[in-house]
């Protein structure tokens, strides 16, 4: 069954069965590796993209219903790593193994459109969603203070 | 001091993996060729050609040896060889090396990456300097000694003439190469790379979401696999009927692969092939099998805690003996007896294994996230029938690692499937099957005896353990000593104790078990760290002081585990790293009511780390606000990689300690996903702060080091807190009750 939506800016027209997650069309379909599988049950964040502006987990998203809306992945933020928040990872040096970041990036993104100037308890609390194996947390905290334009917070971001 | 030494990790790590291939050779697989590349001597390459590569716009490429799963190595290896070679790091790119046993030390573990490249890369690189330096001097026709390497390229000072080594590389790479074992290397007092933060090198790949790991592998008409694996160790298919699961859309055929090596190396199954990883895994759950769950369906968690016990009951096999621990310990006044007791626990690496494989008839490729890129290869080789020099193995980067790629069973079952198909094939783990069918931290027990004299000093330290054991997998011929590879330094101590007494009975289990970030440091860190706490609140003495007083003169402790290696104990760093660690996290400064401060000091891969811990009980729950670390491990070829090594290390550890345990019921793993078995997130994180020793010695490991010291410094926080002594992991809320 073919499915329209808007994919980072472009019409996107897919023929897959209804009930295919999103994370696997982007995967599979459109050869779009930059969003990950981490748990297929949206318990890590690792496959978040945006629908619509608001930060999901297309693992559990059936194609079917994002039809006619406005998804963005990873590689749509940028043309080549220019978004703030992009730029204020590769400034903070946030990745390790690198796996989860696009979902922490992504997580990162829909929180600062939604709170510009968060606190360190509103980072904890939205980006809680995303697992870090790593444990790249502290730098991640600082990444989203620092593309938020202000210096990190001395409480917990040291 | 008694009984024999027994391996230390890196010994072991090539045992197991050459333990591995004797095992694949033992199941009907022609040739040995990987331990012949193991065995032999690598030939140093020309640098030129093997570690760097220089194109005429003065672009240098270096290679990379080792694998990359978030540790750093695609940076700090890179920094060594540009290092010697003067190098702008702006000119510097990273490739990841073709794998080639003959010319790579490609195995990537045992924290082992900068402190087993230390030395051979400075080497190359300063044969790489020294043959552009000739090339120059040839060119101009002037002696060698007026020409200096500088910013990429060569100097002629009198003339002030300058090449590009763009401009040198193609005469300098027909020059003889330097003898690696006389090339004179850099002053370190001249590092400008080395000992300078570096930001990683694959950052912005990571941040763009171009960094392509082993599950983004794509290749033309690839299919998709995943496999059914009996749930139960050990377990196999009686019968299975695919009717259904064909009839699922995209599904394009379903086909068995049998178990390889003994037990717990690869457990076969059914294998659905799909023309997408969804539709494979909507094919898999429409299969209908019957499976003959095999000789370890009734293990549980209990039954193996109910045989540690049994064990306990007896005398173990002596591991050391030191003086007279029993003796000492029946006429102590003060003596404690408690027991710890570990889970086991799996690596979770946030990429599930993986791996893709195409078999043709004339040659075979692989894209592989592995530890151990020359194992892939092997194994390809010998299930394609192809020789080693027709398999292209492309080592990808890792989502993880952790000890658990370091593995090959996810490569063994592409192979299989390749075979088979003949087409490009990813095999797919789901999250379910990565934390069912992992190679896990072992489960242990260990029974604590020890008895503190009147001036304080231990006058018995008795350990018992019984453990599930590495070295029991990799042979089950009964020629291994599995109580080798379960103790580091819990055989030997940095503590001043002439009644030292320590004693192992295996335990048996049907769940696979191997290396896990830190291996048997991660169990040994927190009995040893603990009990020694006991000992010192048993003592009424500070417990800061009284590590620092047991650990006594500066001297070297030989390791008991592997003498020969002489890569002993240092005393005076251990002291300098808790005397720092305290300083930093102002040790016996008034802290809030109900705050608790534990510390916690460790030697492990060669590095010494300490770990100062704060932590508060609220409403049955442990609250971990601070750990400051000081770590020694040599000198830090790339500090800010360092510290977030460490950072890692503990928040791994974290999880360990504070949230979930791996249990078995009906020999399966009862956790499939994060819902059962959860780990930390943002908001558990405690602030961490990092302390880095700028020594001069050659570097040590710490990918792991940063690991053992945690459960301790915490556990002893909590004491220190509320009484209450965590003697099991992880926490639960009757332990706090």
């Amino acid at each position: 069954m073919a499915t329209t939506f808007t994919l980072n800016g472009k019409s996107q027209t897919v023929d897959v069965s209804p009930d295919v997650p999103l994370l696997w069309v982007l995967r599979d379909t459109l050869n779009m590796t930059g969003t990950k599988f981490g748990c297929g049950m949206a318990l890590c964040g690792a496959c978040t993209v945006h629908i619509n502006g608001e930060a999901t987990r297309s693992c559990i998203t059936p194609i079917s219903s994002v039809a006619g809306k406005k998804i963005t992945t990873i590689e749509g933020l940028s043309a080549n790593g220019t978004h703030p928040v992009q730029q204020a990872w590769i400034a903070e040096d946030v990745p390790q193994c690198g796996y989860c970041q696009s979902g922490q990036i992504m997580s990162a993104v829909a929180l600062l459109s939604k709170k510009p100037n968060p606190t360190d308890a509103e980072i904890d609390d939205f980006m809680s969603g995303n697992i870090c194996r790593c444990g790249t947390y502290q730098r991640i905290r600082k990444a989203i203070h620092r593309a938020a334009g202000k210096p990190a917070s001395q409480s917990k971001s040291a | 001091m008694t009984t024999a030494p027994v391996l230390n990790r890196r010994d072991f790590l090539k045992t197991g993996a050459a333990g591995g291939a004797a095992l694949v050779v033992a199941f009907h697989l022609p040739g040995s060729a990987y331990a012949a590349a193991e065995d032999q001597e690598k030939k140093p390459a020309n640098p030129l050609n093997a570690w760097v590569r220089i194109t005429p716009d003065n672009r240098v490429t270096l290679i990379l040896g080792k694998s990359e799963m978030g540790q750093g190595a695609m940076t700090a290896l890179p920094m060594i060889l540009a290092e010697e070679m003067y190098l702008d790091w702006k000119q510097v790119s990273v490739e990841q090396a073709p794998t080639n046993p003959k010319i790579y030390d490609h195995g990537t573990g045992g924290s082992g990456s900068v402190a087993g490249s230390w030395v051979p890369l400075r080497r190359a690189g300063a044969a790489a300097r020294e043959m552009l330096i000739t090339a120059a001097a040839q060119h101009w026709n002037v002696s060698r000694d007026t020409c200096k390497p500088q910013d990429g390229g060569v100097l002629h000072g009198a003339r002030k003439q300058f090449l590009t080594y763009g401009e040198l590389a193609a005469d300098a790479s027909k020059l003889p190469v330097p003898d690696f074992n006389t090339v004179p290397l850099k002053n370190s007092d001249d590092f400008t790379i080395v000992g300078h933060d570096r930001k990683r090198f694959e950052a912005a790949a990571k941040a763009t979401g171009a960094a392509k790991f082993g599950i983004d592998s794509r290749t033309a008409a690839m299919e998709y696999a995943v496999i059914a694996r009996c749930p139960v160790f050990g377990g196999k298919v009686a019968k299975f009927d695919a009717t259904k699961a064909k009839a699922v859309p995209g599904v394009r055929d379903v086909i068995s692969i049998d178990a390889v090596g003994e037990g717990a190396f690869t457990s076969g199954g059914i294998v659905v092939l799909a023309n997408n990883s969804w539709a494979a895994i909507q094919g898999r759950k429409a299969l209908n099998i019957t499976w003959d769950e095999g000789p370890n369906a009734a293990e549980s968690s209990e039954s193996l805690r109910k045989h540690f016990i049994e064990n306990a009951a007896k005398p173990g096999k002596t591991v050391r003996n030191d003086g007279d621990a029993d003796a000492a310990l029946s006429s102590a006044t003060k003596k404690i007896e408690v027991v710890y007791e570990l889970p086991f626990a799996p690596h979770a690496c946030m990429e599930p294994m993986n791996c893709t494989v195409h078999i043709r008839p004339d040659g075979a490729e692989a894209w592989v996230p592995t530890q151990a890129p020359q194992w892939a290869q092997e194994i390809i080789a010998k299930v394609s029938g192809l020789p080693l020099e027709k398999v292209d193995v492309h080592t990808t980067l890792m989502g993880g690692g952790f000890g658990r790629r370091y593995q090959a069973d996810f490569v063994m079952e592409a192979a299989q499937v390749a075979k088979v198909t003949g087409k490009p094939v990813q095999v797919l783990w789901t999250r379910e099957d990565d934390m069912q069918h992992d190679f896990y931290r072992p489960a242990s027990y260990h029974k604590m005896q020890g008895a503190v004299d009147a001036q304080g000093k231990v006058a018995a330290w008795k350990h018992f353990q019984s453990s599930t054991s590495i070295a029991a997998v990799w042979d089950k011929n009964g020629k291994e000593k599995p109580e080798a590879s379960e103790f580091a330094t819990a055989a030997f101590i940095p503590y001043e104790t002439p009644n030292f007494r320590v004693e192992y009975a295996l335990a048996h289990s049907g769940v696979p078990r191997a290396w896990w970030r830190s291996v048997e440091h991660s169990s040994s860190g927190f009995v040893v760290e603990t009990f020694v706490d006991e000992l010192a609140a048993s003592a009424g003495v500070d417990p800061l002081k009284f590590r620092l007083q047991l650990i006594g003169a500066d001297r070297k402790i030989p390791d008991f585990t592997n003498p020969k290696e002489n890569k002993p104990l240092d005393t005076a760093r251990l002291k300098a790293v808790l005397r720092l660690a305290a300083e930093k996290a102002e040790w016996g400064k008034p802290l809030p009511k109900g705050v608790g401060r534990g510390v916690a000091g460790y030697f492990s891969f060669e590095s010494y780390t300490a770990a100062v811990a704060e932590a508060s009980v609220e409403n049955g729950q442990v609250h971990i606000h601070r750990i400051v670390y000081a770590v020694d491990c040599g000198r830090p070829v790339n500090p800010a990689g360092v510290v977030a090594q460490v950072e890692s290390a503990a928040v791994y550890a974290l999880s360990a300690m504070t949230k979930d345990a791996i249990t078995i019921d009906r020999g399966r793993v009862v956790q499939s996903n994060f819902n059962d078995y959860d780990m930390p997130r943002m908001k558990d994180m405690p602030k961490i702060e990092v302390h880095v020793v700028m020594s001069k010695e050659d570097p040590t490991g710490i990918g792991e080091p940063g690991l053992p010291v945690v459960a301790p410094a915490v556990g002893n926080a909590v004491f220190a807190s509320t009484g209450k002594r965590l003697r099991r992991l992880p926490i639960k809320p009757e332990d706090l009750a």
